[in-house]
């Protein structure tokens, strides 16, 4: 069978050490730290003082910004502390401290007393927005922003991105053998909500039973298809998605709207369906703990949880840590330190060994085209690292450094183990910065 | 929990297996069975060519990179690869030293005065070839026969003199696997084309430029030779064409790096080895070719970027 993809691309070892391995509902923590920013967007105000009270689910920190998403308290019990705490994305947040009292009260349902046939799209989003769902694929864009559609512009299609194409990680595969229904739901919510017609959910051939089981569960749906795709990096990258689904490019700087389209995450649709289903905001998500730790497992984790205790859920580390990364083993963010919070956009936690994580021997660029043929954005990556590096900002727009996605396939095939992600981010500094001087 | 020293990397935190010293080595294998069958016809001499040569490009390498207080780099095998391919491109008959002067001018100026590794802007080994054959044309053209070493001409400068009994060629058998007067390294296209093969499976090497180059050369030598198609498998076999097309065309460092690049590249290195041949006074035109593409290697690159995904105005989307 000839499978849908993109071009280009790499495939690095799946790695999937945990797809056999249910979603396991870890107790929640003894405190959580609710960090005020889980999103793309302006960060929270909080709305609780030390010393309040709190119940699960209740929103305690949120912006009026139209890009920005609530969070709320992933347990009930009292508010002990509001100031910064080390983050994952190396610098500090600042986020509340809720001393868990173990009675799990419940807040109010989110929504408005309907069943989702009887909402309109305005109330679906409101209700998304007020649940502070942001994108689960790891990007934390809100998701209520995301399904507006502009004046003058028409959504025909909802692409749901099932791909899971990072090694290592397996919460979504998870999510789809589990629970298929709820992510139905949550499909035709995001349907109404931007008034697609039409959903495809793209799935990776390689995950075991996932095809067959979504296959199952819309296969009385009018207007949802499961689109078998083909096993490579990166294909879960939301354009070379729509290109493998649609064969629709989306202009360079444009978005997904400008060709009719909206993705969301297969992991945003299950958040989605299980706000229809309970009325509770987004207060846990599944995340895979996996590498070199005793137990590589999925959980399903209260936000707040310490990532150190996530570890530890996993057994532990089984040998010395090289490095501990937030996500997948392609893009994750290495950490310094694991005493940091769990957010609503953790994917996965993997954990290299010392071994794995020395780096090859470098050696000058030796011309040998692979940074090209790997690049699905077809750019030039030889030539963006060697403008990076002397910082040549006409080289560097003339060879749309602005088009790289940062899927980090250059660097992987590179024999000459460049840097070349690096250079690229390097680069696009080198632009935003003369592009901000010019505005001034 | 304990917190311990984690390193921090850009990602991505894995990397292909691929680097640069294996793509090296891979190569160097590759060449094994072309240069063990050099051994074969031209005997033991042809063995201590190959070793001097190599000897002197490791050797030049490391000196030069001492005196430039530069890091010593002859663990990547490229030294030694180019030192191997300099003495494959030698007529057994040669004197000894030639593919040491060969190796040291390489290495020490067509190399390493350009900064080394990757940025050479020809082929240092095809250099080197040219400027032996300018300087010392009689014993770079002096071939001898397989095994008994007579004086005889290589089957392109048979045919390039004009000799009216072409049974003086050698049969395509012989030519294919190896047993005629040439370079050590160049006379067998079976083993050269099973390095090909080997190094196209391990994707080490891109099939585009030599399919173009060979494409080229039969194309053209089946019209514009005496006998149609027999001439282009004539001009397929004969002379360097294998060496070239499948090891030194396709020197990443002095071809396209673009897949479009690639073809016309190898499109070019055929039609140039064809003019010469055909046209030429040398007999033998593929260093030439190859040498003329690598300087216009990276004007070609330049013209065959490849549009970028999503290059359609924002207008006319949709």
């Amino acid at each position: 069978m000839h499978l849908k993809t993109f071009k280009g691309g790499i495939h690095p070892p799946a790695n999937k050490l945990t797809a056999q391995m249910p979603l396991v509902t870890l107790p929640a923590p003894k405190r959580v730290v609710i960090a005020l920013q889980q999103h793309i967007g302006a960060p929270c105000q909080p709305l609780v003082k030390v010393g309040d009270l709190v119940v699960m689910g209740q929103k305690i920190g949120e912006h009026p910004a139209a890009i920005s998403a609530p969070v709320h308290s992933s347990v009930s019990g009292k508010v002990v502390a509001i100031g910064p705490v080390n983050f994952s994305n190396g610098k500090t947040v600042n986020a509340i401290t809720i001393e868990n009292d173990f009675l799990d009260t419940k807040t109010e349902p989110i929504g408005f007393g309907k069943a989702l046939a009887d909402l309109t799209d305005l109330e679906i989003r409101s209700m998304i927005r007020e649940a502070g769902i942001v994108g689960m694929g790891g990007a934390g864009f809100p998701t209520a922003a995301k399904l507006v559609v502009p004046a003058g512009k028409k959504i025909d299609m909802l692409v749901i991105n099932g791909v899971e194409c990072e090694p290592y990680l397996t919460c979504d595969h998870r999510v789809i053998l589990e629970q298929p229904a709820v992510i139905l739901k949550g499909i035709k919510a995001l349907m109404k909500a931007t008034g697609a017609g039409h959903a495809y959910i793209g799935v990776k051939i390689t995950m075991e039973g996932a095809i067959e089981t979504l296959h199952e569960v819309v296969k009385m749906e009018k207007g949802i298809d499961v689109v078998p795709l083909a096993s490579k990096y990166p294909q879960g990258e939301e354009r070379q998605l729509i290109y493998a689904i649609t064969g629709r490019e989306v202009p360079s700087g444009g978005l997904p709207l400008d060709v009719g389209i909206v993705v969301c995450n297969i992991g945003t649709s299950w958040a989605v369906g299980r706000l229809m289903e309970t009325g509770m905001p987004l207060i846990e998500r599944s995340v895979t703990v996996t590498g070199a730790v005793k137990t590589p497992s999925n959980f399903i984790a209260r936000v707040g949880t310490m990532v150190s205790d996530l570890i530890d859920a996993a057994g532990g580390y089984s040998e010395e840590p090289g490095s501990v990364i937030m996500g997948g083993p392609m893009t994750g963010l290495p950490q310094f330190t694991t005493e940091i919070p769990f957010t609503k956009q953790n994917t996965g936690i993997l954990v290299l060994t010392k071994n794995e994580v020395q780096p090859a021997p470098m050696t000058d660029c030796i011309h040998c085209g692979s940074c090209i043929e790997a690049c699905s954005y077809r750019l030039m990556p030889l030539y963006l690292a060697k403008y990076a590096q002397a910082g040549n900002t006409a080289g560097l727009e003339k060879y749309n450094i602005l088009d790289c996605r940062e899927c980090g396939s250059c660097a992987y095939v590179c024999p000459a183990k460049l840097p070349l992600m690096h250079y690229m981010r390097v680069g696009k500094g080198y632009i935003t910065a003369k592009r901000a001087a010019a505005k001034k | 929990m304990q917190q311990e020293k984690l390193v921090i990397q850009s990602a991505p935190h894995i990397h292909s297996s691929m680097t640069t010293q294996k793509i090296m080595f891979y190569v160097i294998s590759a060449l094994v069975p072309a240069a063990a069958a050099g051994v074969f016809y031209f005997g033991l001499r042809a063995l201590m060519h190959l070793l001097i040569s190599i000897l002197l490009a490791v050797l030049t390498e490391a000196v030069v990179q001492k005196l430039m207080h530069q890091p010593i780099t002859i663990r990547d095998g490229s030294a030694i690869l180019t030192g191997l391919l300099i003495g494959m491109n030698l007529p057994v008959a040669a004197p000894l030293w030639i593919g040491g002067v060969g190796s040291v001018f390489a290495i020490a100026l067509v190399k390493q005065a350009f900064g080394g590794l990757g940025h050479n802007f020809m082929n240092p080994a095809l250099a080197a070839r040219a400027m032996m054959l300018a300087s010392w044309p009689s014993f770079m053209t002096n071939w001898t026969t397989p095994f008994d070493g007579l004086a005889t001409a290589t089957p392109l400068a048979i045919l390039k003199a004009g000799i009216p009994n072409t049974t003086a060629l050698p049969t395509y058998w012989d030519m294919f696997i190896g047993n005629i007067g040439g370079c050590i390294g160049e006379t067998s296209a079976l083993a050269l084309l099973l390095g090909g093969v080997f190094l196209i499976y391990k994707e080490v090497i891109d099939y585009r430029i030599p399919l173009a180059y060979i494409g080229t050369v039969y194309i053209f030598g089946s019209i514009f030779g005496a006998d149609g198609l027999n001439s282009g498998l004539f001009y397929l076999l004969a002379g360097g064409m294998m060496l070239g097309s499948i090891f030194m065309a396709t020197d990443y460092v002095s071809s396209p790096a673009t897949a479009r690049g690639r073809w016309i590249y190898g499109i070019g290195c055929g039609l140039i080895t064809m003019l010469i041949r055909l046209w030429g006074s040398y007999p033998e035109g593929v260093s030439f070719s190859i040498l003329l593409m690598n300087i216009a290697a990276p004007l070609i690159e330049r013209f065959t970027i490849p549009k970028k995904f999503g290059e359609v105005s924002k207008k006319n989307a949709k």
